[in-house]
């Protein structure tokens, strides 16, 4: 019995030495060579391999980064700055800092606004619905509801409303890796700036068509009025092809566009307080074409005189807690009255 | 009975409008004239709004080598040229004319005669195709003349006229065999003149037995043209598989019939082409087959371009409240109707009716790999690879399987026990590889320009 | 004006379903079980509920509870996998055996892959071999055919001891291990046409050829299966057994035996041509048929255990993905000069 066991250890011990050996021959002869500073960036990256920064995934962008010899065009929007800031001191380079950005979802055209006029029964995918027709509404810009963007998100930042039937951004979430933006057939999710506090002003709507024909469509759609254009101190917002856009390099988040907006396109997000309405001026579009009256009757130019130093003051990045406290409680902000 | 090799699928043929007699639609108040009917470029408008125009008048140029002279099909005043709804929603520039009377050109022969003397030669027939704006009426809707000018280096060895109707509960093509079988040979002898072949084949599928026997007897009076019995089998009427159950030749991926020696025509093209060259009509009227087992009455209607299709639906007694869908062609091929008050256009074939039971989609379930897709493909593909391939985004390995090759019959996702939609997502990720074999060619081209300044080797 | 449907194009669709195709095999499967439980009684009844029900409720319970996924029990695929499994196993199956296989069936060989469609090994056929692996002689223990007086006199027509509890393929083995030959383990050779009808000993789904052929047929007419898999199979098993048969029939049974014996035809028909873990093209089914033929015949002659078919057939599922990637159906384009 013991002459079994005798054996049976000599030939496995002896056996492994031998594969031992043969493993660290061929280990040392098949070595990939490489910089060992692109380890070294390696290991600081998230590891989430997103594809976010351009590269394919976190290994490749470190090496991009090292043979190249500088951070210039690299950024990874999953880590953000602090990992950026990471990777600059593994590469003894100046540290890049951007702007954090999050996605954008630029429709809010639920199905109370903006009518169903045909059912779709095809596969629930964007991409199929949009290469197949305009759309189950009267917008054919506007989102299809089919999911693709949910699909793409590797982290768990973007979800359906069943009720309104349009994705909603988890912002804790968001790394603005740019999935969901790219899997929109429509370009409907922008990543815009987080903006201080995670205020941002951006018109939620992407439809080009002529005022008259984008409100029969959806009640809270961009006409092209221009009026936000006019109300914009800062020369932030620009209309082309009926509709406007708000460039959140130049947004001071004033709110001023949001005040005049008839329809309330022109969305305030993560604002504590609203702002009141303007009242709706003569120089909206034509009424024939406006279904219901979106504002409410406001009084006189004392309101807005008081809305002034409001707006002012939330421009300001130190604001007091009070003012903390209330942006928890109010998620997002709607220009149509309550 | 010649057919297909590869592939294809069974559907109940239910051409429960085959009794139905073509009749004459009345002329609508209102005819919207697109300007993209057929593949290429869209049309140019020549005229302009308050112009009085006549019908058979040239009313658009072609806007490129492939593509079409548009013709009006009503008398009276331009009201209007701009971007309206197609059937998809998708604006198209529109020519609007407000009808007053039914004014033809006068150059037009409307005598019922046959006129089979052809007296002009072969380069006149295909200048006389394209004045009058003559495409494809089978559903493709492309410019005739374009096919027939073989590229240099092909040619034309026999005309196949393509008779086959192949999708269920169509019958315009069944009706215009029976009414008008001359035309189809006289059309048959034109396009055959102006490829200069002496080898025709009409292709007609086994369950039109009468309309076999009614283009039969015109054998004997037009020389070199045939007519061939085809099984019942879809898609018989897909050009790649009508050449190689007629002629045994398969057509290579990605290349034209032309290639294998032939030239496939739909049999109200070749009416178009008779009508046109014999009779000086440019082609603004079509045949469409409304039916749908829902519907209180069939019908097989002529009626001009830029017919309104709710019009229609309401001539025949409105849409019925069983009928969900709509479809403008065949329910394997046709196209939904989201927009009904889109117009006819040339390549106009029918509107289906389909109830809920016949129609509406069952639950997806998981693919089982039983390999039915693969069995009806009739160009030999792999769906359930294909769409994987698609939902994951694998655009070279969609390419190295052929994906351009799909006919987008509809075979696989008819088949499917699962359900599954296959075709939906085939469809996109042929969409995408076209687009990048497109770029690549373009860049190849650019590349074989630059060549003397710089040796750079595009991908 | 009413809203419309809008979809992409075809607009319609065949009758084709899965859940109706899974229930055609399990239609297909009736003579054989009536067969069974003509055969065995009682018995084979329970271990034919016993195994359809807990597939089923497994499946139920794993959808429902453990994956929170949609339950698709209703696709028939579960109630398949449950009477194969029965008419795989004794007919004296304890209940717990049952419970086991089905467990390994339903959730180690099909739901931890991904459920319907993603397996690669057949389930009934896992949880088979398992059992036999983990209880032999449970497995091996088929009570004779005289349960029911009808059948006895069938078994003595094939000539096998009815109650001693072995089947042909086990006394072939048992018989050549102790240095008998073909001719003294059956003296009066074989009655054919019994083992045709209603055979010799065996696993509740190995009683009776012809059930299974009846099956086969309703198959083909329904279009469930093509006949390639199977006729490869058998076509196989018979030319490798008829080449040794030839060479030596002392030691090496006869072609006909071993296609009517053992779960030879209930694999070829049932077993070998379960989609998910078959191959989806014409030409790579004839491979995969011909690989189990061979194989089955090989483990029955040269290797320890008396049936080979359920280990030539998991041994081909594995490799059934390979000949998916390279045999190829007729392409268009390829067909092309």
């Amino acid at each position: 019995m013991s002459d079994i066991i005798i054996w049976t250890v000599a030939s496995l011990t002896v056996l492994g030495l031998l594969l031992a050996v043969i493993l660290y021959y061929v280990a040392q002869k098949f070595k990939v060579e490489e910089n060992p500073k692109i380890g070294e960036v390696d290991s600081v990256l998230p590891q989430a391999n997103c594809g976010g920064c351009g590269f394919a995934g976190c290994h490749a962008f470190a090496e991009s980064c090292v043979k190249q010899g500088s951070l210039e065009g690299h950024f990874c929007t999953v880590g953000g700055n602090a990992v950026m800031k990471l990777v600059a001191e593994k590469m003894g380079v100046e540290a890049v800092e951007q702007a954090p950005q999050v996605a954008v979802v630029r429709c809010q055209g639920s199905p109370d606004k903006r009518k169903k006029t045909n059912d779709y029964g095809g596969a629930s995918s964007c991409k199929v619905k949009a290469s197949l027709y305009t759309g189950d509404t009267g917008c054919k810009y506007g989102c299809l509801g089919e999911g693709d963007c949910v699909d793409a998100c590797n982290f768990d930042a973007i979800h359906m409303n069943p009720q309104t039937g349009l994705p909603e951004v988890t912002e804790e979430n968001c790394t603005a890796c740019g999935a969901c933006v790219k899997a929109c057939p429509l370009d409907i999710i922008e990543l815009r700036n987080k903006g201080p506090k995670g205020r941002r002003v951006y018109v939620a709507c992407k439809n080009e068509d002529k005022g008259g024909v984008a409100r029969k469509a959806c009640s809270i759609a961009c006409i092209g009025c221009g009026l936000c254009e006019k109300a914009c101190k800062f020369g932030a917002i620009t209309i082309v092809n009926n509709l406007a856009y708000v460039d959140f390099n130049k947004c001071k988040l004033c709110r001023q566009c949001v005040v005049v907006c008839p329809t309330g396109a022109m969305t305030a997000v993560n604002f504590p307080t609203p702002l009141p309405k303007k009242k709706e001026t003569k120089k909206a579009p034509k009424a024939s074409e406006i279904t219901k009256p979106v504002v409410p009757p406001i009084n006189d130019a004392a309101k807005t005189e008081a809305a002034k130093p409001i707006a002012v003051k939330s421009n300001i990045a130190t604001d007091n807690s009070a003012k903390v406290q209330a942006k928890k409680e109010l998620k997002t902000e709607k220009k149509v009255e309550e | 009975m010649k057919t297909f090799n590869i592939g294809g699928a069974h559907p109940n043929d239910n051409k429960i409008s085959k009794d139905a007699a073509i009749e004459d639609f009345p002329i609508v108040k209102k005819a919207y004239i697109p300007m993209a009917q057929h593949i290429g470029a869209p049309a140019k408008p020549i005229v302009a709004v308050g112009d009085y125009v006549k019908v058979g008048q040239k009313i658009a140029e072609a806007g490129g080598f492939i593509s079409a002279n548009i013709h009006s099909s009503v008398s009276g005043k331009v009201l209007a040229i701009k971007p309206v709804a197609d059937l998809a929603g998708r604006p198209v520039n529109t020519i609007i004319v407000n009808v007053e009377g039914d004014e033809w050109l006068d150059s037009i022969d409307r005598s019922p005669e046959i006129n089979s003397n052809i007296t002009l030669s072969g380069k006149e027939i295909i200048d006389k195709v394209k004045e009058c704006g003559v495409v494809g009426m089978g559903g493709a809707s492309f410019p005739t003349n374009v096919k027939l000018s073989p590229p240099p280096g092909n040619k034309a060895e026999f005309l196949l006229i393509n008779c086959a109707e192949c999708e269920p509960y169509l019958t315009s093509d069944y009706r215009l065999m029976l009414e008008q079988p001359e035309q189809i040979f006289v059309g048959a002898a034109v396009i055959m003149k102006a490829l200069n072949v002496d080898v025709c084949k009409i292709g007609v599928e086994e369950n039109k037995p009468d309309a076999i026997a009614k283009l039969q007897s015109f054998e004997s009076k037009y020389t070199g043209i045939k007519v061939v019995p085809l099984k019942k089998k879809y898609p018989q009427g897909g050009e790649k598989q009508l050449i190689q159950a007629m002629t045994g030749r398969y057509v290579g991926s990605g290349k034209l019939p032309i290639s294998v020696g032939a030239v496939v025509q739909n049999c109200a093209t070749a009416i178009a082409v008779y009508e046109a060259v014999q009779k000086n009509k440019p082609l603004f009227e079509g045949v469409i087959t409304v039916t749908g087992d829902c519907l209180p009455v069939q019908k097989n209607l002529k009626l001009r371009v830029g017919t309104p299709m709710n019009e229609i639906m309401d001539y025949i007694g409105g849409v019925p409240e069983e009928a969900v869908k709509l479809i403008s062609g065949g329910p394997m091929m046709g196209k939904a109707i989201a927009n009904l008050n889109a117009p006819t256009v040339k390549a106009s074939s029918a509107i289906l009716a389909l109830t809920a039971d016949q129609t509406l989609r069952k639950e997806e379930s998981n693919c089982i790999r039983c390999g039915k897709c693969i069995d009806a493909c009739p160009m030999g593909l792999e769906p359930y690879l294909l769409i994987r391939y698609t939902k994951r985004n694998n655009l070279e390995e969609l390419e190295n399987n052929d994906v351009f090759d799909c006919i987008e019959c509809g075979c696989c996702l008819y088949t499917c026990p699962a359900n599954i939609p296959l075709l939906d997502y085939i469809r996109v990720g042929k969409a995408d590889v076209m687009g990048v074999i497109r770029g690549r060619a373009a860049a190849k081209r650019a590349a074989a320009q630059n060549k003397p300044e710089n040796n750079k080797k595009e991908k | 004006m009413k809203k419309l449907l809008v979809s992409p194009a075809p607009h319609i669709h065949s009758a084709n379903t899965t859940s109706r195709m899974m229930l055609d095999v399990v239609i297909a499967l009736i003579p054989a079980m009536i067969v069974s439980v003509l055969a065995y009684g009682l018995p084979a009844l329970t271990v034919l509920l016993v195994s359809v029900v807990s597939c089923v409720l497994f499946e139920y319970l794993i959808q429902r509870f453990i994956l929170k996924t949609k339950v698709t029990i209703n696709d028939w695929s579960a109630a398949v996998t449950g009477v194969l499994l029965a008419l795989n196993l004794p007919a004296c199956s304890p209940w717990w055996m049952i419970l086991i296989g089905a467990i390994v069936a339903i959730g180690i060989t099909k739901m931890t892959f991904g459920g319907l469609g993603q397996n690669i090994f057949n389930p009934a056929l896992v949880a088979r071999v398992l059992l036999l692996i983990s209880f032999p002689a449970i497995m091996t223990n088929y009570t004779g055919p005289d349960a029911v007086p009808l059948t006895s006199m069938f078994a003595s027509l094939a000539h096998v001891d009815a109650t001693s509890g072995a089947t042909a393929l086990s006394a072939v083995t048992e018989g050549l291990s102790q240095g008998q030959t073909i001719q003294q383990i059956f003296p009066e050779g074989h009655n054919y046409l019994s083992m045709l009808f209603f055979g010799i000993g065996g696993s509740a789904g190995e009683m009776s050829a012809l059930a299974l052929l009846i099956g086969f047929v309703y198959l083909l007419v329904r279009k469930v299966i093509r006949p390639h898999i199977p006729i490869a199979v058998i076509a196989s098993m018979f030319v490798v057994s008829g080449i040794f048969w030839l060479i030596d029939p002392s030691q090496y049974t006869d072609p006909l035996f071993n296609i009517l014996t053992g779960g030879a035809l209930l694999g070829a028909i049932y077993m070998a041509t379960d989609y998910v873990t078959s191959p989806m093209e014409p030409k790579g089914m004839v491979i995969f048929g011909i690989g189990i033929g061979v194989l089955t015949m090989f483990i029955r002659y040269f290797g320890a255990y008396p049936e080979g078919m359920s280990f030539a057939i998991l041994l081909m599922n594995a490799v059934v993905p390979l000949i998916n990637k390279f045999v190829k159906a007729k392409r268009f384009s390829k067909e092309a000069k």
